[in-house]
């Protein structure tokens, strides 16, 4: 076991910063409500713009280093200009990250050297759904694949568990594969 | 715990609210047995002698367990004595019963971990016309009405009832969240037997990392049936119950379901799977020395948990196939009759190990409470004889005239929440 404590692990990953976040928020649990923000500016057709800098958390405003943009549009055969991804590919880079940094933060807490982690992500969608074509069909995903890719210091049983963890602790998973409310309000309307 | 504190001679009462073994009596469904096998259940000074050690026991012979029991160590019980509130007092802690009001110098609350079944917010949402029971209401299929049935919950509760309800001719569709994977049987010998020996069981509270999560796992998945068969969900699939995610609400009349269920089947059998590599260990380790009488079978692993490929995310409850749904959600205890300012904000007593942050006031019965067995029968008298020591130099060092202390609970024995 002392060859287990004493080994040293680096995925980049502050794992005491992470458990100290967590035993002080357990005791103040009014300063782990967070809200993320996001605003999209329509540029033209289906390209939008959406810009990510400030959020809440830790009791109050927070912001990121720097302003971040994203893209969105939607390709060609579609007759658009296709500068940017699809919104629904979006979705798909956000549960990738998310698990993805999950696997990390979990491999590093485990004790789990991780040398590279690539996840293939597909998710299948029938357009019938979006394009009105037949009101039983949904709009969004039917199914998604995630597939990790994934070369560490660990047996595969530890490397399917810390995957397996990842999925469990991981926001966008949670918010995919359960439903959300959520309310769209209009706030100004000109009309000439 | 009376056991206990008689053999330090301290004064005492057991206030029950009905008969000895009530929860046993009045609170389970008809078939139900023990999940433990008859040998585990060993309290201080008393154990199974029967014929069939490896037997599960039945509702009727659990409640003759425990009478016999309060017989043998003569158990000051109080019988039909409802508690319905205690505080704190100078001395100690007031109780007042439906037979007028007891003070004591030291009060040990075993009235259990599972009065009252968990049922979630949105059941309010069911349509009229579908069936809603809780496990406490439950007690044969018989009694449901005719068609679809939905389990939700997928522990020892879940998995029990989805088992005897797809037998009788009803089509189960069982929404899975967390849980435990657990084979009845593992090498020769029940799966609690290994646990036992390899001191899985025995593990006590300081040791594990995060005892908030140790103390929140769900129960297992296993039934204790004469035929000793699986109630995993592979076992359940092959009877035709129809696997869906964690219900997560219901809109419109439509249940929605999470898109979670191939991870909590990995999870699952992941975990399993590393229960059975400590046995195996342990084995191999005991099968050197020579410790372990007789041969084992060789090690092995269970086929992994079959999830349809896309199993259905909601279901229309209004359409009529689902005619009853119970809720195998989960139970808690019930403090609504405590006054004593212990409970965290989650509702939980806030204990180290039994001692309730109030003194003189003690706990028996709850999940991981000193040890990982603290909620079964067989580990109500390692606890017991751990808190009445403490409770013992409690009253040694409270300064007061007389050293008379009475202990009550609201329940006869610590409920133990096998079952749930």
């Amino acid at each position: 076991m002392s060859t287990e404590t004493e080994k040293q692990v680096q995925n980049g990953v502050n794992v005491d910063a992470l458990l100290g976040a967590r035993e002080a928020l357990s005791k103040a649990p009014e300063a782990a409500k967070f809200n993320w923000r996001a605003s999209c500016t329509w540029m033209t057709g289906t390209h939008s713009q959406t810009s990510i800098q400030s959020f809440f958390g830790l009791g109050q405003q927070q912001s990121h280093k720097t302003e971040f943009t994203f893209d969105t549009d939607h390709p060609e055969i579609f007759a658009s200009e296709d500068k940017g991804a699809t919104p629904v590919e979006m979705v798909l880079a956000g549960l990738a990250g998310c698990l993805t940094a999950g696997v990390a933060s979990i491999a590093q807490l485990r004790k789990i050297q991780l040398r590279s982690v690539k996840a293939t992500l597909e998710g299948a969608m029938d357009i019938q759904g979006i394009l009105g074509i037949d009101g039983d069909v949904r709009n969004g995903f039917n199914d998604i694949k995630v597939s990790f890719d994934i070369d560490a210091d660990a047996s595969k049983e530890d490397i399917e568990a810390l995957v397996a963890q990842s999925q469990k602790r991981s926001a966008v998973y949670d918010v995919i594969t359960n439903p959300t409310n959520v309310a769209v309000s209009v706030n100004k309307v000109s009309v000439n | 715990m009376s056991r206990c504190l008689a053999r330090r001679s301290i004064d005492h009462a057991v206030l029950e609210r009905g008969e000895v073994a009530n929860s046993w009596r009045t609170e389970r469904w008809d078939s139900l047995r023990l999940l433990t096998p008859n040998w585990h259940s060993r309290l201080p000074g008393y154990r199974y002698e029967g014929a069939d050690p490896d037997g599960y026991r039945t509702m009727p012979e659990t409640v003759a367990f425990f009478q016999g029991y309060a017989r043998k160590i003569s158990a000051p019980v109080r019988t039909n004595t409802t508690v319905t509130g205690v505080r704190r007092t100078e001395e100690g802690y007031a109780v007042a019963t439906s037979s007028g009001e007891w003070r004591c110098r030291a009060l040990v609350l075993a009235a259990g971990a599972c009065n009252v079944p968990t049922v979630p917010a949105f059941a309010a949402e069911l349509p009229s016309g579908v069936a809603a029971l809780t496990p406490f209401q439950y007690r044969n299929p018989r009694e449901l009405e005719p068609g679809g049935v939905l389990v939700v919950g997928a522990s020892a509760t879940g998995v029990q009832l989805a088992d005897e309800i797809q037998r009788s001719g009803r089509a189960v569709t069982l929404a899975v969240g967390e849980h435990i994977r657990m084979p009845r049987r593992y090498r020769g010998r029940d799966i609690l037997w290994w646990m036992d020996q390899t001191g899985v069981l025995g593990q006590r509270y300081e040791e594990v990392e995060d005892l908030t999560r140790a103390r929140n796992v769900p129960s297992l998945q296993l039934a204790g049936y004469a035929d000793c068969r699986n109630v995993d969900l592979n076992a359940l699939t092959a009877l035709g119950v129809k696997l869906v995610g964690r219900l997560v609400g219901i809109r419109d009349g439509v249940a929605q379901f999470s898109g979670s269920l191939p991870n909590q089947a990995a999870l699952s059998d992941l975990k399993m799977n590393r229960l059975l590599d400590l046995i195996d260990e342990w084995a191999g380790r005991n099968e050197v020395m020579g410790e372990l009488s007789g041969s084992l079978p060789p090690p092995h692993r269970f086929e992994r948990t079959r999830i349809p490929a896309s199993p259905p995310l909601s279901l229309d409850l209004k359409r009529g196939e689902i005619r009853s749904v119970i809720w195998a959600t989960g139970f808690r205890p019930d403090y609504s009759w405590l006054e004593v300012p212990v409970l965290d904000r989650k509702g939980r007593i806030r204990h180290d190990g039994g001692v309730v942050d109030s003194p003189g006031l003690y706990l028996m019965g709850m999940q991981f409470m000193r040890r990982r067995k603290s909620a079964l029968i067989d580990g109500a008298g390692d606890d017991a004889r751990e808190l009445s020591a403490h409770l013992a130099s409690y009253l040694d060092g409270t300064q007061v005239q007389f050293a008379r202390a009475r202990s009550d609970a609201a329940d006869s024995f610590a409920f133990l929440n096998t079952s749930g």
